[in-house]
């Protein structure tokens, strides 16, 4: 019964929520900042009067009179706060990171300062935190025994980058298969995801071009911007009014001082944004590149094998063509359990990218072992090795999904995103919860991410878990059923189930949020 | 038994404290300035308590006695 407004955009509900912050929760988390805070400068003055021994990096002793290299919020939120909590961080495991996973134990006698190893493995820990979504990394299994037939023919390094002699026909088989998969008319392929945003923006755009980027992008985009130099304007996450005003008053104003119309202007935004959890609104953006006139980069590092009827990514999920997304790019390291990242897009972007991208004429190209894990595992999520085994992990993950968060909301956890994001952020806020839930949960044998300042804002701490097509329902019942039990001994449940789900409708100034009680 | 539960839930009261001011991450010494100011500080409130808001609410108390036996005169003399 759901009416859909917007022109018809969208095909299928939109159902995002980000619950506000409770009043006293605010007030209680800048409390304990605060008193962290005092307890820090306290540290720093007895550190300074040689009170206490400095264990954290100062300057040398003839370097005392230069300009001060560590004095800067940062370097006082890392020795005073970041310490203290450091030992949910850097985990060493020891094992593959399946679903479950061995991590090795370790004890700090000096409060984090400096870690020792007990010699001791714990066992199967329930993996909620690396990016699995379908399941590949194993070390088993068909990817596994292709990926081991081929090192052995073809070795481990290649030696050279893509231009030179690093050119493999695995590669060139590699990027066939992706293209196809992705349904546009070509693809290159690169070792590394963070380098393929941030050396192929700055092949694309350069100044005198604008780029509109959403608030919270990933860095290797702010990266590639940046080194663009481009003219970068940020509108506010995942709004579609905020990213219209800006696109008119583009046109309309032109480059800021001349006048002049921009070169081309460039919208990026990421498919499932990893710390939020929500999903771009992909019809509205199209709808807005195609009336501006303007392109759009669509990173899919999240959402490609995990959204979407048979894992094709975000514009599958919301029936969308691929040709109107301008360009395509992704990882290979979430889905697929390799390394790398892919460019998808006309042939002759990617025949203009092979030649004058940074990636392709300096870096070294992917190992081929890793590049057979990707072929084997695209083939197995398409269907194209005979089985069903790839249809069955997309939909595992969406059960998995719809059931985890489903079950997180009806206990009174605060959650952000998308209902349909297989990455879940449960909030936390408090810095002391934020060590306490890591240390809890790792107790009760479940591994988990818990993630803070900086990466997000200063109050907003969260845990995010990263579901999989590899975890079982007994997996999920033992995780909901511990994280029931910290979020009852830490007071993690602070929704006050208003749901406030985000207008489907026209903006004007007559709408209000709607809220249930 | 009562007084465990009790114990207990006293017990999950100190904890939520310390999660909220994160006295849970200091180390020892540290927890014991912190536990020892917050205790100063109570200490003071009730102190001042007794010394100034007790003598307050007897005054308040002595004139609202003036007033109603004031008025019980004053009724009794009408009447006589």
């Amino acid at each position: 019964n759901h009416i859909v407004h917007n022109g018809g955009l969208y095909k299928r509900p939109f159902n995002e929520a980000f619950e506000e912050t409770p009043m006293l929760v605010a007030v209680l988390t800048y409390v304990g900042y605060g008193v962290l805070t005092l307890f820090g400068y306290l540290r720093d003055f007895m550190r300074q009067w040689k009170i206490e021994k400095c264990q954290n990096a100062t300057e040398r002793e003839e370097q005392k009179d230069f300009v001060p290299l560590y004095q800067d919020f940062e370097n006082f939120y890392n020795r005073n706060l970041y310490m203290r909590i450091r030992d949910s961080w850097n985990r060493p495991i020891c094992s593959v990171p399946g679903a479950k996973v061995d991590m090795m134990e370790r004890v700090s006698h000096d409060y984090n300062w400096t870690f020792t190893y007990t010699g001791r493995v714990i066992k199967d820990i329930i993996n909620m935190g690396s990016y699995n979504y379908l399941g590949f990394a194993q070390n088993a299994g068909a990817c596994q025994e292709a990926a081991a037939k081929v090192l052995s023919q073809y070795g481990a390094g290649v030696c050279s980058t893509r231009h030179e002699m690093g050119n493999l026909d695995k590669h060139e088989e590699l990027e066939k298969l992706v293209a196809r998969f992705l349904g546009v008319e070509s693809a290159m392929a690169y070792g590394m995801g963070f380098a393929t945003n941030s050396m192929n923006i700055p092949a694309l755009v350069s100044k005198g071009c604008l780029i509109l980027s959403d608030e919270l992008n990933h860095a290797s985009l702010v990266l590639g911007a940046r080194l663009s130099g481009a003219t970068i304007r940020i509108f506010k996450h995942n709004n579609m009014q905020s990213l219209e005003k800006l696109l008119k008053d583009a046109i309309v104003h032109g480059q800021p001082r001349t006048r002049r119309p921009w070169k081309k202007i460039l919208i990026l935004v990421e498919g499932i944004y990893s710390m939020e959890g929500s999903i771009v609104r992909l019809p509205e953006v199209i709808a807005l590149k195609k009336k501006y006139k303007s392109y759009l980069y669509l990173d899919e590092a999240h959402s490609i094998g995990a959204l979407g009827p048979s894992g094709r990514g975000v514009v599958e999920y919301f029936g969308l063509n691929p040709e109107d997304v301008d360009v395509m790019m992704g990882t290979f390291t979430k889905s697929f359990g390799a390394a790398g990242g892919y460019i998808g897009g006309k042939k002759e972007l990617i025949d203009y990218l092979r030649t004058y991208s940074h990636s392709a004429v300096y870096a070294t190209s992917m190992s081929p072992p890793v590049v057979e894990q990707i072929i084997t595992s695209v083939k197995c999520i398409m269907g194209e090795d005979g089985t069903t085994i790839g249809e069955a992990r997309v939909q595992q993950l969406a059960e998995n999904t719809r059931y985890f968060r489903r079950r997180l909301k009806e206990m009174g956890f605060i959650i952000y995103g998308n209902e349909d994001s297989p990455v879940v952020p449960l909030m936390l806020y408090m810095p002391a919860k934020i060590g306490a839930f890591g240390r809890e949960m790792l107790k009760r044998n479940i591994g988990v991410v818990v993630v803070g300042f900086p990466a997000t804002p200063i109050i907003e701490s969260r845990a995010r878990f990263c579901l999989s097509a590899a975890h079982t329902k007994e997996m999920l019942d033992t995780a909901l059923k511990e994280i029931n039990e910290v979020g009852d001994l830490l007071q993690l449940k602070y929704s006050r189930r208003r749901l406030v789900p985000l207008l489907d409708r026209p903006f004007d100034e007559t709408t209000y949020e709607e809220t249930e009680d | 038994m009562d007084v465990k539960s009790t114990k207990n839930f006293v017990f999950w009261l100190f904890c939520q404290f310390e999660l909220i001011t994160c006295s849970y991450l200091m180390e020892p010494w540290e927890k014991v300035l912190f536990y020892s100011f917050n205790l100063s500080m109570v200490g003071m409130l009730f102190y001042t308590t007794y010394v100034c808001a007790a003598a307050h609410v007897s005054t308040g108390l002595q004139f609202l006695w003036n007033l109603l036996g004031n008025q019980h005169e004053n009724a009794v003399s009408v009447v006589k």
